[in-house]
């Protein structure tokens, strides 16, 4: 564990610098438990995949007690081995045709069916490694290697809501229409984010989701 | 206190409302947003006595005209605009008192990018995860998450007694549309070669015309990394100057995405985010080395500039 300093107001908290589903259970109960100090001056705590972000006012902030703090809670962290698995969160997608205008292509450069890219892409349970870019918007992983995409060189400029992609072997759904690079392979009516629910986010780190074909995917 | 509004005749180029931002919702990825120049934004609201959270208008570049409704009490801080007030010209970082029916005309840009104009009570729309500042690429906050528009009504409250005049020490606008602003290395610092600290202080950056809320491009000799390797994903605050592999460094300023993937040089000082601030696409930026400590010593001097303002007696 390693704490940097990001200018006078942010500590930067990290575990390692992997992407690896052990080491994001440690950042994600980090956050939690440093946030639950309440401690004066700090502003907000947010999970990455490997780091936390501890964002404060300096001049409210004893920064030698909240590093402390910091270090106690790591150590604690340090010792979490697996988390227990939970109900994974169901996203219902309609893929390919006018919803997912990258399935065909996805299909061609992995080599196989589009049908057998919405197999691959619903077998498996994915995990929220953290969420940026828009509000709602959660990098999950791994997709199947062999399903894997690059992003696309120039990106749209314009991804509608509830667009499902890939990138890399990185998956999510758009909440929000937005710029975006990532491969489109679906769209799900699924409500990702709004501000009026009491938890404005239908996803937080940590959670799992599986996406469901629903009538009208490509077969 | 009864509910009023003032009425937007013109808008301006980018009027938004703003308070201190939206904080504690950055591990679902919600944006902070907030003022460009939160000590202009805090001065405002100081001189009419508000609290510092209250949300304000920041106006850029070319302000707005507004049709007030309600008697109240008001004051623009920040950039130097020649404004008035039924013709009448009205003073910089000090109160004034308004009537019903008056309208508020910002006209020259005199110096400075972004100025904050403040009612008394502070503007009163409906907050969103618990602030009212407006993000626009997410399209919340303010009024539907927009800037403003002809025909809008920015909801504020009537006064019932009158505030004493209070003038404040504004913040020391950039001169020559260049500034000078302080950074701390890191985190990322060790990923350039051993000059990009020094190629990074020693010259002039241009603020690309491609630059906005969420950061500024800037435009300038490229900073050297040592490799390709990429960077996990992860937290950022404002201030962060983050180099994409262009080594085109960007200045991530009040409407920044929660975390970024581009290695950091270093973070602008809070103290000096306000007079980042008051920047425009075109003005020259030049940086220099400054430790944790001096940037804390920094903030305390704005934070002692802030409060050594006073109350007037009423037409001095």
């Amino acid at each position: 564990m390693r704490i940097r300093e990001c200018g006078d107001s942010m500590l930067l908290v990290e575990l390692a610098s992997v992407i690896d589903p052990l080491v994001n259970t440690r950042a994600i109960a980090l956050a939690t438990r440093l946030r639950d100090r309440q401690a004066r001056g700090v502003r907000d705590v947010a999970p990455g995949y490997c780091t936390i972000g501890v964002h404060f006012d300096p001049l409210q902030t004893d920064l030698l007690a909240l590093e402390a703090a910091i270090a106690d809670e790591a150590a604690l962290v340090e010792t979490m081995v697996t988390e227990l698995s939970q109900a994974p969160i169901e996203i219902g997608v309609i893929y390919g045709g006018e919803a997912g205008p990258d399935l065909a292509a996805v299909a061609e450069r992995a080599g196989c069916t589009p049908a057998d890219v919405v197999e691959r892409h619903t077998a498996r349970t994915y995990r929220v490694y953290m969420l940026g870019f828009v509000p709602g918007f959660a990098y999950m992983g791994r997709v199947d290697a062999t399903i894997a995409m690059p992003r696309h060189r120039v990106p749209r400029e314009r991804v509608p809501a509830g667009s499902v992609g890939i990138a890399g072997e990185q998956t999510g759904v758009y909440p929000v229409a937005s710029p975006g690079g990532w491969q489109l392979i679906g769209r799900t009516s699924t409500v990702m984010f709004d501000p009026t629910r009491s938890q404005a986010s239908l996803l937080a780190p940590g959670d799992e989701v599986r996406f469901v074909p629903l009538a009208g995917s490509c077969r | 206190m009864s509910l009023g509004a003032l009425e937007v005749i013109r808008p301006g180029l980018l009027t938004t409302i703003q308070d201190l931002g939206r904080y504690g919702h950055q591990a679902v990825g919600v944006p902070v947003a907030g003022p460009m120049d939160g000590f202009s934004h805090r001065l405002a609201n100081h001189l009419v006595g508000n609290d510092p959270a209250a949300a304000t208008l920041e106006i850029t570049m070319i302000g707005p005209e507004l049709l007030i409704e309600v008697d109240t009490t008001m004051a623009i801080a920040g950039a130097l605009f020649e404004a008035s007030c039924d013709g009448q010209a009205v003073p910089i970082d000090t109160s004034f008192a308004v009537q019903a029916g008056q309208r508020l005309k910002f006209g020259r840009l005199v110096q400075g990018a972004r100025a904050y104009l403040s009612v008394a009570g502070g503007i009163r729309t409906d907050g969103v995860l618990g602030s009212r500042a407006t993000h626009l690429v997410s399209g919340m906050g303010g009024l539907s998450g927009r800037a403003l528009m002809p025909g809008d009504r920015v909801p504020v409250l009537a006064q019932t007694a009158s505030r004493p005049v209070r003038k404040g020490v504004g913040l020391t606008l950039p001169t020559g549309r260049r500034a000078r602003l302080r950074v701390v290395p890191g985190p990322q610092d060790d990923w350039f070669q051993s000059g990009a600290l020094k190629a990074l202080v020693g010259v002039s950056f241009r603020i690309s015309p491609r630059s906005n809320r969420m950061g500024y491009r800037l435009e300038g000799p490229p900073l050297a990394r040592l490799d390709e390797r990429e960077l996990v994903s992860e937290p950022v605050g404002m201030g962060a100057i983050q180099v994409p592999t262009s080594g085109e460094p960007i200045l991530l300023m009040a409407d920044r995405q929660t975390a970024g993937g581009y290695p950091k040089i270093g973070y602008v000082i809070t103290a000096d985010l306000p007079l980042a601030g008051q920047l425009a696409p075109g003005d020259f930026i030049e940086f220099a080395v400054c430790s944790r400590q001096g940037a804390v010593a920094a903030l305390i001097a704005h934070e002692r500039q802030l409060l050594r303002s006073a109350d007037m007696k009423d037409g001095s």
